[in-house]
């Protein structure tokens, strides 16, 4: 290091001391852009940087990270949760919400100091942003240039389904649908959600009914259900598009005693879901791209100057703290920490890059001493999610550091067994047992509506596929299949099945209330 | 890159979210208040405050897989396991700690949230009324405040409408076609103009007439007149009064002991909190009595002894005396509590009731009378207690139709039942007995 070039990179710091201004917010953000996009780099969404205060962060939360979204009592009950621990200095705010749209909106806290600021700025508008921007789940299954309009038209609509409605009516049918939230995503590709259409649709399809609305055919008796025959069981089945996974898109098709607006309803909630399941399956790769782009945001400024020694202290501290990860024995332990794993793993390829070992030769040859880390980054971040991530990078090396080992529970025995630790036996083990875990697949019980008796008593079927004998958790079950059952308006059956020679498991039957 | 400061939006965004959870879980939190409120302090009754209600009335459902199975756990930080090993089962079936437990902590049975003091004391005053006879002096009362009504044309200048009075101005010169100033400057540079270029037509006499003219009709249509001035004109509306004072009466003889004194206290805590949301405007006044009454303050009141006989009905010539002097029946919402261990002394009887009937009851809106006594003293095998001297009077007064409540208290937990009990929202017309 010659004193000509530090003389030549030495600029300006940013600010001094923990005060801030939109001026500071502004001239962070260019720093920050600057490291971003020429040495990292990232393509982004154009971003904007909300100033929001403490409170307004704890109604962010509530409304799981949506400024705008519709009414209801559970995110008044997570609010009320949060801000208990809160006040009592349980747990403190998060510093940012980042919203996965276009432009990329970041909510900052008034509260912090200039550090954070940074430190939050490098995270999210850049970080996140890039991730949101490139990241294939997000690019297939959600729609950034329409979520804001779209959050507004739901918000919208749901009010104005109250006035007309009730609060009681919609109250009971957003409780319902909630319940099922997690079984209102295609997992399959199907089309790309286009949300700006949402709502022209939505009001075309009711001028239309307007328009061809006649009194005259309401007169109309009824016709006679058809007699079924079972040799039209599979057709029927294959024109209801059974068996369907997304139990949500099942019922706005096909409940037969839904409202149009119920059925619209239904719709809102399952696009919100769809829109929140890429994020699901990336919160490792998200918050581990995210973590590892401050981080060396920070470093760059520290390193031209631009920041001061203590300012770097100060975001490493909270740098450090976000990337604690516990050991499985100790009371703090709440399951792997996805900014751990994730920063762990981003640090990991950079190191596999720069300086590898023989062992990484051997099991990323592909870009072991490669140099530059960021194209190996860039492409994981573009077309990985966790499972398939974990899977492909995570290094022996690491699951050495972090001394992972596998243990299976089985309910039949008296007890817990260690499968493999981290040594050559078992990373392979350990590597696919930790990506499985990040599989909804294998994590969410696989459900799926499989029959329905349109011509008879027109009771729902469902069936789960168990697997490894994991039953569902009773009580529940039950609440969610009355919830089921009062959307559908007809019996419910649910049954568990061993796949393996469909033998089923357990029942539940469910009438609808009242 | 855009920067926007959200701070100045409103806040509170999150309140008909909060008040549809309170409103969901409403039958749990009024539980979970009353609970709280029995373990408080005195002084911190009505602060808000952390309550706990139980999860399985507000829980939100979802499938997920129950225990049984088979289930594998990656987990970090290995200190002594090799493959193959076997660990003993942890007792609650966690599976190697933790990564079963629900996000949030909301896997726990019980749910924690902070009430603010508003949500606090609506929960907990939730359902209770004042007495029917108080609304209908509510209304009576009058104490005017002032509403906009219009405008008029005198008034004092704080009052000045500015708006109407230009609108009238402009106005007013339209109708008398007051020439703008920009015309006489236009024909003022017009002059200007000719006079050093020459005036070839020979314009300008006409021109300086015209510009004349001009001048005069401006200085003889002012620009504002007397008749635009217009005030803001307010009316008085009478108001119902919204005053409250409460009488805290007390004996505080020998006889009364400090828990007597304590419940005594908690019972006016509540009659003062449950005012508070009433009024805008609560006063207090502190009575104590011995063998004669004075005025005290609350420190006094509940904390200094005195001794002495007993009488009743100097108490009450004290209220008498502070109601004549300081609140009007007419303006003041006047309501007594009046705590005494049943003792007094057996001459005074008739003059107490006869103050009471004759003077205060006429006077009040609302008469409670909370008799304390030791707790397990009523249950006490072989000393079977009739009812006091007092209540004995209070008892032949209330069976003559007297407009007052009688309670016994024994016990802390006893306070706020007899509290509700005397409050409780009557069903409509059953107040027979009291009318």
């Amino acid at each position: 290091m010659t004193t000509t070039i530090m003389g030549a990179k030495t600029r300006e710091p940013l600010y001094t001391g923990a005060e801030w201004d939109f001026s500071t917010l502004q001239r962070i953000n260019d720093a920050c852009e600057e490291v971003a996009l020429g040495e990292l780099g990232l393509s982004i969404y154009p971003n904007r940087i909300e100033v929001i205060s403490a409170e307004q962060m704890l109604d962010a939360y509530a409304s799981v990270g949506l400024p705008l979204f519709y009414r209801h009592w559970s995110f008044g009950k997570h609010f009320a949760h949060h801000e208990a621990l809160y006040r009592k200095g349980l747990r403190g705010l998060a510093y940012e919400i980042v919203i996965n749209s276009d432009p990329c909106v970041s909510y900052v806290m008034e509260e912090n100091t200039a550090t954070l600021q940074a430190l939050v700025i490098a995270h999210a508008a850049f970080g996140h942003n890039h991730f949101f921007r490139n990241n294939r789940l997000f690019l297939d299954w959600t729609d950034a240039k329409g979520i804001l309009d779209y959050l507004e038209f739901a918000k919208a609509y749901v009010q104005r389904a109250e006035e007309k409605y009730g609060e009681a009516a919609v109250e009971r049918l957003l409780d319902s649908a909630h319940a099922l939230m997690n079984y209102g995503v295609h997992r399959q590709r199907r089309r790309a959600l286009d949300l700006r259409s949402e709502e022209k649709r939505e009001r075309e399809r009711r001028e239309h009914d307007e328009r061809v609305y006649d009194v005259l055919w309401s007169t109309l008796p009824n016709k006679p259900a058809a007699a079924s025959s079972s040799t039209e069981d599979d057709k029927r089945r294959a024109l209801l598009q059974l068996p369907q996974e997304n139990i949500l898109y099942f019922l706005e098709k096909t409940a037969p005693r839904l409202q149009p607006w119920q059925r619209e309803i239904l719709r809102i909630v399952r696009n919100i879901a769809q829109y929140f399941h890429p994020q699901r399956q990336t919160k490792v790769m998200n918050e581990g791209c995210a973590t590892y782009v401050h981080h060396r945001i920070l470093n760059r400024l520290h390193d031209d100057g631009r920041i001061s020694d203590g300012a770097l202290l100060e975001a490493l501290h909270s740098h450090t703290s976000v990337v604690m990860q516990p050991d499985f024995d100790d009371p703090r332990y709440g399951g792997i920490n996805p900014y751990a794993l994730g920063f762990a793993m981003m640090e990991d390829i950079e190191r596999v890059c720069r300086a590898p070992t023989e062992e990484d030769r051997t099991w990323f040859p592909d870009f072991a001493g490669s140099g530059d880390p960021m194209p190996v980054l860039r492409d994981a971040w573009s077309e990985y999610r966790d499972e398939s991530f974990v899977l492909q990078f995570l290094s022996p090396r690491l699951m050495r550091k972090l001394r992972l080992f596998q243990v299976t529970d089985d309910a039949a025995e008296p007890v817990l067994r260690v499968d493999a630790v981290h040594d050559e036996q078992g990373y392979r083990h350990v590597r696919r047992a930790l990506a499985r875990t990040y599989d909804p697949a294998w994590t969410d019980p696989d459900i799926q509506v499989v029959d329905v008796d349109l011509g008879g008593d027109r009771k729902l079927i469902l069936e789960h596929r168990t697997d490894a004998g994991r039953l569902l958790q009773e009580g529940e079950a039950r609440q969610v299949l009355r919830h089921l059952a009062s959307l559908w308006g007809y019996d419910v059956l649910l049954r568990e099945v061993d796949p393996s020679n469909g033998a089923v498991l357990r029942e539940h039957a469910v009438s609808p209330p009242g | 890159m855009q920067i926007l400061d959200r701070r100045l939006n409103p806040s509170g965004r999150s309140l008909p979210n909060r008040q549809r959870f309170l409103r969901r879980a409403k039958a749990l939190v009024q539980d979970a208040v009353r609970d709280a409120s029995a373990k408080r302090g005195i002084r911190s009754a009505d602060a808000g405050g952390e309550v706990t209600i139980p999860l399985h009335g507000i829980r939100e459902p979802t499938f997920h897989h129950g225990d049984g199975g088979i289930r594998d756990h990656v987990l970090p930080g290995n200190k002594e396991y090799r493959a193959g090993d076997e660990i003993a089962r942890p007792p609650s079936g966690g599976g190697g700690g933790g990564s079963e437990g629900s996000p949030d902590g909301t896997g726990e049975d019980e749910f924690r949230f902070v009430l603010s003091r508003e949500e606090f004391l609506d929960l907990f005053l939730d359902d209770l009324e004042l007495p029917e006879m108080a609304k209908r002096r509510l209304v009576e009362g009058t104490d005017p405040a002032w509403h906009r009504a219009g405008y008029a044309v005198s008034g004092s200048p704080a009052n000045l409408s500015l708006a109407r009075t230009m609108r009238n101005s402009l106005s007013r010169r339209i109708a008398l076609r007051r020439p703008k100033p920009e015309e006489a400057e236009a024909l003022r540079e017009e002059i200007e103009r000719l006079e050093a270029d020459g005036d070839p037509a020979n314009r300008l006499p006409a021109l300086r007439l015209e510009l004349e003219r001009l001048t005069r009709r401006t200085q003889r249509i002012p620009y504002i007149d007397p008749v635009d001035v217009r005030y803001r004109r307010f009316e008085p509306v009478p108001r119902p009064v919204a005053q409250a004072v409460m009488f805290c009466l007390m004996d505080v003889s020998g006889s009364m002991t400090e828990d007597m004194k304590d419940l005594a206290k908690r019972f006016y805590v509540l009659l003062y909190l449950f005012l508070q949301r009433r009024y805008k405007h609560v006063e207090l006044v502190f009575i104590r009595h011995t063998h004669e009454a004075a005025e005290v303050d609350e420190e006094t009141f509940f904390h200094s002894r005195e001794t002495g006989g007993t009488l009743v009905s100097t108490a009450l010539e004290e209220m008498r005396r502070v109601v004549a002097d300081r609140y009007s029946p007419a303006d003041w919402n006047i309501y007594a509590a009046q705590a005494s261990d049943g003792d007094n002394a057996s001459g005074d009887s008739q003059r107490t009731a006869r103050l009471l009937t004759e003077e205060i009851l006429p006077a009040c809106q609302y008469y409670a009378y909370i008799e304390v006594g030791r707790d397990g003293e009523h249950g006490m095998p072989g000393f079977p207690r009739g009812p006091t001297d007092l209540w004995r009077t209070y008892e032949t007064l209330v069976a003559m139709g007297a407009p007052m409540a009688m309670k016994k208290v024994r016990h802390r937990r006893e306070i706020f039942p007899v509290f509700r009990e005397l409050f409780q929202k009557q069903p409509a017309g059953g107040e027979g007995a009291r009318a």
